[in-house]
């Protein structure tokens, strides 16, 4: 047998053919029968506890009683009203936390209604269609909003519903934020996340303008001269530091960077993975890279966690697929120091934050996927708050005529429908504002 | 173990379940099945006289409404009576008699409403060896066109008629079939009596359309187009079978008479409500076009288990119990006060309840407690309708509570022990006054 390799990186650890099945939909979506079976398990309940505990406040009843009743589409409309990212939502929302963990059923039974699934196949009946909406007779106003993710694209929409111009200024290539970059590939399959921008542009009166940062070329004062009102969806474009020595050897990486990579791939085999990698962190961020990392074929993957299981932000549900997928987990274990061998890391020396017991993991990778820092660019004008922007309910800024909302805004909670709520809650404060 | 066997004028049978006359009993092939299922008699599907059949469309000849998940709730029809040659039924009919004689062997007739075709085919059905028959005066579609079927169940002069003949002609116990196409099902009763017959069975299908194609415009079931009235029958038909059974049981004139009670009966629990209204035996289809023969099996120990916990040894112990407790509205107790009560413990917060209280009855049911979700009854407003008790999707989670003692907290009235009808009360202006 030939000595293991070190490290051991490599592409194609998996036949050809296991990719496809280890990256295509981690739910697949219900059929006509399956849709009307589950509809009718909802109880159109009074009040819904599931439209109160979603972010967006998606009349729920309602649309399932549509799909039920043979109107997915109207459905779509009834989700779209407050949520035209729904497609996405049904996909990513950790649904197990909110709706389907307030619905009825799931106390009664421990088994919710399949609201997301249900969402998704009513919004995934409408994007090919006619968009549903139609704007509003122009208004003459013109609104800048930095940033394509959620937060962004739902503010632009509901602008330009009530009739505004708008102008989108996105740094990347490609359009939808985190949808595009961020989220888990056997989340979001057959290039959704794209599809669901060309959806929520084709309302019209949205303008597109790529390659513009903020803070470089492109300033806020300037902004805020040339248009009417402004809105910011940055974003998080930092990422917290190990505190560890030797972060910066080879062999250690951003998990954000890597998903992304991994995103943009038409072809996962050709991604290098670790025979051992090592996560740390306690987040989605953590599950979705543990879990892809093992679909790439990466033999041991071990996620570290500096706290027990009630405080990982990563759901049970999540914790419990990662662990399906052969990813262990290790709680109340923390990094202690980088172990590298001609400068690439070969292990992690750890820490059992409670016994404070040290022991030693091999990794050819390690992943840091520990939380992602606001980085200011808009000049230090606008008032922070926990590092991060500073919002009122209506999720405007302390400077008069500019707006923010996502994951770049104090109490942010790192969630797509977060984001689009936040976006949708914004549109709404600044039409009011401009037709005042 | 509770002995289930049946005498039901004169016709003996090893329990009371028996399959209506309908598709499931027009051909040795399918009665042999039911028997070696379990089933203890059938009606041997209608036989009309000799010479060509009658056809049937060579279209759809169902159509249903569905519950959730699709379960069948009422299903119509547009067959006729049987379309297969006179004399291969009865010589399928002798055949099933001899290999089977401890079955019920029932025949259903219908002939032209003439002295003729009666004495004849009753003398043709005598030779089968069979235990009865069964006068279909009941088919409300196709033959009642051609003065057959329901015509004549319409017109108690004719019943009696043709009872009379029957009875004349034939040694055999004659069992009338009523269709409750009619304002009061007394009267047709009255006259099978009066005619002689043994003992009636109802009731028949009700005249139905299920749905109209709403592209198409056609009524369901479509004929190239076209629909015509069929017969409507299962679970949804039983509380007017119920009813109509419970009018004959506790009539002056056929009070104690037999009857073999048909509609929508599913489980056991249904046959046993039947016997209970004084039914002889029960006879079945839809449940066993929907389920098959099988369901019999449930049928037979869940009637056993209930009565043995009852310790009623025989049907006739408890068979006609509920009908002394059937009245006339006017004699119901207005004293009697209940108020619903809501298990807190069972309760999974849906609201329903509430939605149907405060929205359409008495706003008796509060939706919050401590600002958090909770439904309670008010019983300064609860007028006891029993209407949160049936939209409430858990069993026994609300029930009606009796109030025995101290005060109606609705009208501040002293609840009183005395019994005390509409035909006492002070409002009623035809109210019996005592004596001054």
């Amino acid at each position: 047998m030939a000595p293991a390799k070190t490290p051991d990186i490599a592409a194609k650890r998996l036949p050809k053919a296991q990719y496809a099945a280890n990256f295509t939909d981690l739910h697949p979506p219900l059929n006509a029968h399956e849709a009307l079976v589950e509809s009718d398990r909802c109880y159109f309940c009074y009040d819904a506890p599931c439209m109160k505990a979603c972010p967006t406040s998606i009349d729920i009843p309602l649309f399932i009683r549509e799909i039920q009743a043979g109107h997915p589409k109207s459905a779509a409309k009834t989700i779209f009203d407050q949520n035209i990212l729904g497609g996405m939502c049904a996909r990513v929302c950790p649904t197990e936390t909110l709706c389907e963990e307030a619905c009825v059923r799931e106390h009664a039974e421990g088994k919710p209604v399949k609201i997301g699934l249900l969402q998704r196949y009513a919004t995934d009946q409408a994007l090919s269609e006619k968009h549903p909406f139609v704007r509003a007779k122009s208004s003459g106003k013109k609104i800048a909003i930095v940033g394509a993710g959620p937060a962004g694209l739902a503010c632009a929409h509901r602008l330009s519903m009530h009739g505004h111009d708008i102008t989108i200024f996105e740094a990347r290539k490609k359009l939808g934020g985190l949808n595009e970059y961020g989220i888990a590939a056997y989340k979001s399959v057959d290039d959704f996340a794209a599809k669901e921008v060309d959806f929520v542009l084709s309302i019209g009166g949205i303008e597109i303008i790529h390659g513009m940062p903020l803070g470089k070329k492109l300033k806020l004062p300037d902004l805020q001269k040339d248009y009417d009102a402004v809105f910011l969806g940055l974003g998080l474009s930092g990422v917290n530091a190990l505190g560890v020595k030797k972060e910066d050897a080879d062999g250690i990486e951003d998990a954000v960077n890597y998903i992304s990579d991994l995103r943009q791939a038409k072809d996962p085999s050709k991604l290098k993975v670790g025979r051992n990698v090592v996560v740390i962190g306690g987040g989605m961020t953590a599950i979705d890279i543990a879990v892809q990392s093992k679909l790439l074929g990466a033999e041991n993957v071990t996620v570290i966690y500096r706290r027990g299981a009630e405080n990982m932000k990563a759901s049970a549900y999540e914790r419990e697929l990662a662990q399906t997928k052969g990813v262990n987990i290790k709680q109340w274990v923390a990094p202690k120091k980088v172990l590298v061998k001609s400068g690439h890391v070969v292990g992690l020396k750890c820490e059992n934050t409670n016994s404070g017991e040290t022991f030693e993991v091999k990794a050819d990778m390690i992943f840091k996927a520990i939380g992602q820092t606001y980085i200011d660019v808009t000049g230090g004008t606008i008032a922070l708050e926990q590092g991060r922007i500073k919002v009122d309910a209506e999720k405007r800024t302390s400077v008069k005529g500019i707006w923010a909302g996502g994951d770049c805004i104090a109490g942010g909670k790192d969630l797509t429908v977060a984001s689009v709520d936040d976006g949708r809650r914004a549109a709404e404060s600044i039409h009011s504002f401009l037709t005042a | 173990m509770a002995d289930l066997r049946s005498n039901f004028a004169g016709i003996k049978s090893p329990n009371p379940f028996w399959l209506a006359s309908a598709p499931p009993t027009d051909k040795e092939y399918n009665v042999v099945r039911a028997f070696k299922a379990g089933w203890g008699g059938v009606v041997w599907k209608t036989l009309g006289e000799e010479g060509p059949p009658v056809v049937n469309v060579n279209g759809p000849r169902y159509g249903a409404i569905h519950g959730a998940d699709r379960r069948l709730l009422g299903l119509n029809n547009i067959e006729l009576i049987t379309d297969r040659p006179l004399e291969i039924n009865l010589q399928e009919i002798k055949k099933v008699k001899r290999e089977w004689p401890d079955r019920a062997m029932v025949i259903s007739l219908m002939v032209p409403c003439k002295e003729e075709p009666w004495k004849k085919i009753l003398k043709q059905v005598e030779d089968t060896d069979c235990d009865g028959v069964e006068l279909n005066f009941g088919c409300p579609h196709g033959m009642s066109e051609r003065g057959m079927g329901a015509a004549v169940g319409q017109v108690p002069e004719y019943i009696e008629m043709v009872a009379r003949w029957c009875k004349q002609h034939s040694r055999l116990p004659v069992i009338v079939k009523l269709t409750p196409n009619i304002t009061d099902v007394r009267h047709p009763a009255r006259a099978a009596f009066r005619g002689g017959a043994d003992a009636v069975s109802l009731i028949n299908t009700i005249n139905s359309i299920t749905h109209v194609d709403l592209d198409s415009f056609s009524p369901m079931p479509s004929i190239d187009g076209k629909g015509s009235h069929g017969g409507y029958c299962g679970p949804a038909v039983k509380p007017i079978a119920l009813s109509m059974v419970s009018e004959i049981a506790r009539d002056k004139e056929t009070k104690g008479k037999p009857i073999s009670a048909i509609g929508g009966i599913t489980t056991w629990r249904d046959a046993a409500e039947f016997i209970s209204m004084s039914a002889g035996t029960v006879q079945v289809c839809t449940a066993a076009m929907t389920y098959g023969f099988k369901i019999v099996e449930e049928m037979k120990s869940g009637l056993e288990r209930w009565m043995d916990q009852k310790s009623y040894a025989t049907i006739e112990d408890f068979r006609g119990r509920a009908v002394p407790n059937v009245t006339d509205w006017q004699y119901l107790n207005l004293n009697y006060i209940a108020k619903a009560k809501i298990d807190q413990d069972a309760c999974i917060k849906c609201g329903r309840c509430y939605a149907a209280c405060e929205d359409t009855s008495h706003q008796a049911i509060s939706n919050m407690k401590d600002g958090k979700r909770h439904f309670e009854v008010m019983d300064d407003e609860c007028v006891a309708c029993n209407l949160c008790v049936e939209v409430c999707p858990v069993q026994n989670c609300i029930t009606m509570v009796q109030q025995t003692s101290g005060v109606d907290a609705r009208t501040g009235k002293k609840i009183s022990k005395d019994y005390a009808n509409w035909t006492q009360h002070p409002n009623n202006p035809m109210s019996v006054k005592a004596a001054e």
